[in-house]
C-alpha cells in the first residue's frame, strides 16, 4: 500500500489522537470491555497507522497506547502499576507486538519502495534506449540523405542530368523538413517532460484552427480531409498554437497509417458539458485491440508500421491537449476504421464569428 | 540609384554566408556583424536601409539590440527568431520591429519579408490603392472592390482591413491591430480581432476557409498579402 504523504507533526497528530479516542470510546463502554479485547482493539488500530504513516509516529502511538491500556483498563483502574503477573503479561505482550508491529510493517514498506524505484529506474533505462534508437535513426536518416545528396552533386555533377538533380534537391528538402519536424517534437517532448510548458490561453476560432492544421498537410494527403466547417461553433479559449499542434499529430497520424486515397474527416463539437469534441476519423484497419492502450506511449509505434515516424506525435498530443485539462482517446469505430478524440473543457466566447 | 544596404547581425557563420550569398545575388550590399556590439557599431557607422537581426546573440540579448537601435535607428528591422519563440517575436514587434522570420525560413519568405519591411519604413511612400489578386482596396475613397465590385464593410471592418493592407506583407499583432482599431483599453479583447476577421474573410477571401490575402500568423497576428 502507498504511504499517505503527511508532514511527521500531522503524523503524530493524527496517529496520537485516534489511539486516545479509541482508548476513550472503549473506556466509556465500560465493563462491558475486557482488558484483552481492548488490546486487541488498539493493537489492530497501531497496526493500520503502521501502514499509513512513518516509523516514528508510530512508535509514539504504539507507547500512548501500551500506557493508556496499563493505565484505564489493566486491572485495578486507573492507576499505572501493574499488580497480578496476568496484568503484567498483558502489558509487555502488548507493548511487544505493538512495537514488533510497527517495525515489521515500516521495513516492508522501505522493501516495496525499492523494488518499485528499481522497476521504475529500469523503465527509464528501457525509454531511454528506445529514444537513442529511434532518435538515432530518425536524425540520421535525412542527415545521411542529405550529404549523400550533396556529395553526388558536388562530385559527379557533369554525369547526371538535370533531371536527377532536381530530383535529389527535392530528396534534400524532404529531408530537412523532415529534420525540422523531428527536432519540433524533441522540443515539444522536453517542454512536456520537463514541465516548462505553459499555456497561453487566447480566444481562438476552431474551424480556423482546423483549416490551418489542413494547410500544413502535403497537398497529397489535404484531398483526402473531409471537414465540414460548423459555423455555428463558438469562440473558445485555449492555447491555439498547442492545440493545432495536437490536432495536426492525430491527422498525420491518420494520413501515414491508412491506405492513400481513402478519406479522413474531421468533426468538430460543442457539447451540453461545456466540452469542445475534436474527432478524426479514418477509413483504415483500425488498430488492434491488444495495442489500443499503448497508442499515446512514448515511442510507441504499432508492430509493422514500416519505416519512419519517432512516435513521439501522438504522446505530445496527449500531453498538450492533458496541459488543458482535456482527454484523448481512441477507439475503432463499427463500420472499420479508427476515431481519434480530443475532448477539451473550453470557456466560450459571447461574441459569434 | 545605390544598392540597398543591409546588415546582418547573427553569430553563426552558416546562416550569414546564406543570407549574403542570397541578398547580394538579388542586388543588396551585404554587412555583417558577428555580435550584438559590433552590429551596433556598424548600424551607426554605416546606416543601413535593413537590419536582419538575431535574436539570440552571444553577447548580448537579441531584445537589447534591438532597443538600443530603436533609440535612434528609424529604418526597417526583420528580426530572425527559433521556432516556438511566439513570446519573443511578439515583444520584438511591440518593441519596433518591423517583421520577423523563423529558422528555418525559405529564401523566397525571407527576400519578400526583407522588401516589404524597407518599403514600409521608407515614410514618404503614400500609399493610396492597394491591389491584390482579385483585391483592390482604394484607401482614398475608402472603397473595397472584389473582382470589379464593391463589398459592404462595416467601418469598423473597413479600418481593420485599411491598416492590415497599408502594411501589405508585414505581420501586425493582436494587440497592435486591437489597440488601432478599437483603442487602447481593448488591447487584450482578442475575441473582437477573431470575429472581425472572419467577418471580413467572408467578404474579401474567395474562400473565407483557405485564406489568401488575410494570413493568420498563429500565436503572433495577422498579414496582409
Amino acid at each position: 500500500m502507498a504511504a499517505v504523504k503527511l508532514h511527521p507533526f500531522w503524523q503524530f497528530l493524527i496517529g496520537t489522537a485516534s489511539i486516545a479516542l479509541l482508548a476513550m470510546v472503549c473506556y466509556a463502554l465500560g465493563d462491558s470491555m475486557d482488558q484483552w479485547a481492548v488490546a486487541l482493539i488498539l493493537l489492530a488500530a497501531v497496526s493500520v497507522l503502521a501502514v499509513l504513516f512513518d516509523i516514528i509516529p508510530v512508535l509514539a502511538a504504539a507507547l500512548l497506547s501500551a500506557l493508556l491500556l496499563n493505565i484505564f483498563f489493566i486491572d485495578p483502574i486507573p492507576d499505572y502499576k501493574i499488580r497480578d503477573t496476568e496484568s503484567a503479561l498483558l502489558f509487555f505482550i502488548y507493548l511487544f507486538i505493538a512495537l514488533v508491529n510497527a517495525v515489521l510493517t515500516n521495513r516492508l514498506r522501505k522493501q516495496e519502495k525499492k523494488i518499485r524505484d528499481r522497476e521504475e529506474k529500469e523503465k527509464t533505462i528501457k525509454l531511454y534506449n528506445t529514444l537513442l534508437n529511434s532518435l538515432s535513426h530518425e536524425l540520421k536518416t535525412p542527415i545521411a540523405t542529405i550529404i549523400g545528396s550533396i556529395d553526388t552533386l558536388k562530385e559527379i555533377d557533369p554525369e547526371i542530368g538535370s533531371q536527377q538533380r532536381m530530383e535529389l534537391l527535392a530528396e534534400m528538402e524532404i529531408a530537412g523538413n523532415r529534420l525540422n519536424k523531428q527536432v519540433e517534437n524533441l522540443m515539444n517532448m522536453s517542454r512536456l517532460e520537463t514541465g516548462t510548458l505553459k499555456l497561453k490561453r487566447d480566444w481562438c476560432d476552431v474551424n480556423e484552427l482546423i483549416f490551418l492544421v489542413i494547410q500544413k498537410l502535403p497537398a497529397t494527403d489535404t484531398i483526402r480531409i473531409r471537414f465540414e466547417p460548423d459555423e455555428s461553433l463558438p469562440l473558445v479559449k485555449l492555447d491555439g498554437g498547442l492545440i493545432e499542434t495536437a490536432v495536426y499529430a492525430l491527422v498525420h497520424n491518420a494520413t501515414r497509417y491508412t491506405p492513400k486515397q481513402t478519406p479522413i474527416e474531421i468533426v468538430t463539437t460543442y457539447n451540453k458539458e461545456n466540452n469542445l469534441l475534436i474527432d478524426v476519423l479514418d477509413s483504415g484497419l483500425g488498430i488492434p485491440e491488444t495495442e489500443i492502450s499503448h497508442v499515446f506511449e512514448k515511442f510507441y509505434r504499432l508492430p509493422n508500421s514500416g519505416t519512419g515516424g519517432s512516435g513521439l506525435g501522438l504522446s505530445i498530443a496527449k500531453g498538450f491537449v492533458e496541459a488543458h485539462g482535456g482527454t484523448v482517446c481512441v477507439a475503432n469505430q463499427a463500420q472499420g476504421g479508427a476515431l481519434f478524440r480530443i475532448v477539451l473543457p473550453v470557456e466560450i466566447s459571447r461574441l459569434h464569428v | 540609384m545605390n544598392k540597398p544596404t543591409v546588415l546582418i547581425i547573427d553569430d553563426e557563420p552558416q546562416i550569414r554566408k546564406l543570407l549574403e550569398i542570397n541578398l547580394s545575388s538579388k542586388g543588396y550590399a551585404v554587412r555583417h556583424a558577428e555580435s550584438g556590439k559590433e552590429g551596433l557599431l556598424l548600424a551607426s557607422s554605416h546606416f543601413p536601409d535593413a537590419i536582419l537581426l538575431d535574436l539570440g546573440l552571444p553577447d548580448m540579448s537579441g531584445h537589447e539590440v534591438l532597443r538600443q537601435l530603436r533609440e535612434w535607428y528609424s529604418r526597417a528591422i526583420v528580426i530572425l527568431s527559433v521556432q516556438n519563440g511566439e513570446a519573443d517575436i511578439v515583444n520584438a514587434l511591440e518593441n519596433g520591429a518591423n517583421d520577423y522570420l523563423t529558422k528555418p525560413f525559405r529564401v523566397g519568405e525571407l527576400l519578400a519579408r526583407l522588401r516589404s519591411a524597407i518599403r514600409h519604413s521608407d515614410a514618404s511612400t503614400v500609399v493610396q490603392t492597394v491591389e491584390t489578386g482579385q483585391l483592390e482596396i482604394d484607401l482614398m475613397a475608402r472603397v473595397v472592390r472584389r473582382a470589379g465590385e464593391i463589398q459592404k464593410l462595416t467601418s469598423t471592418e473597413y479600418n481593420l482591413l485599411a491598416l492590415l493592407a497599408r502594411n501589405e506583407g508585414r505581420v501586425l499583432t493582436h494587440q497592435f491591430l486591437l489597440k488601432e482599431v478599437w483603442g487602447i483599453s481593448f488591447q487584450s479583447e482578442t475575441q473582437y480581432l477573431r470575429v472581425f476577421i472572419a467577418q471580413i474573410r467572408k467578404k474579401i477571401e474567395d474562400d473565407p476557409n483557405r485564406p489568401v490575402h488575410i494570413i493568420t500568423e498563429s500565436g503572433v497576428g495577422y498579414r496582409f498579402q
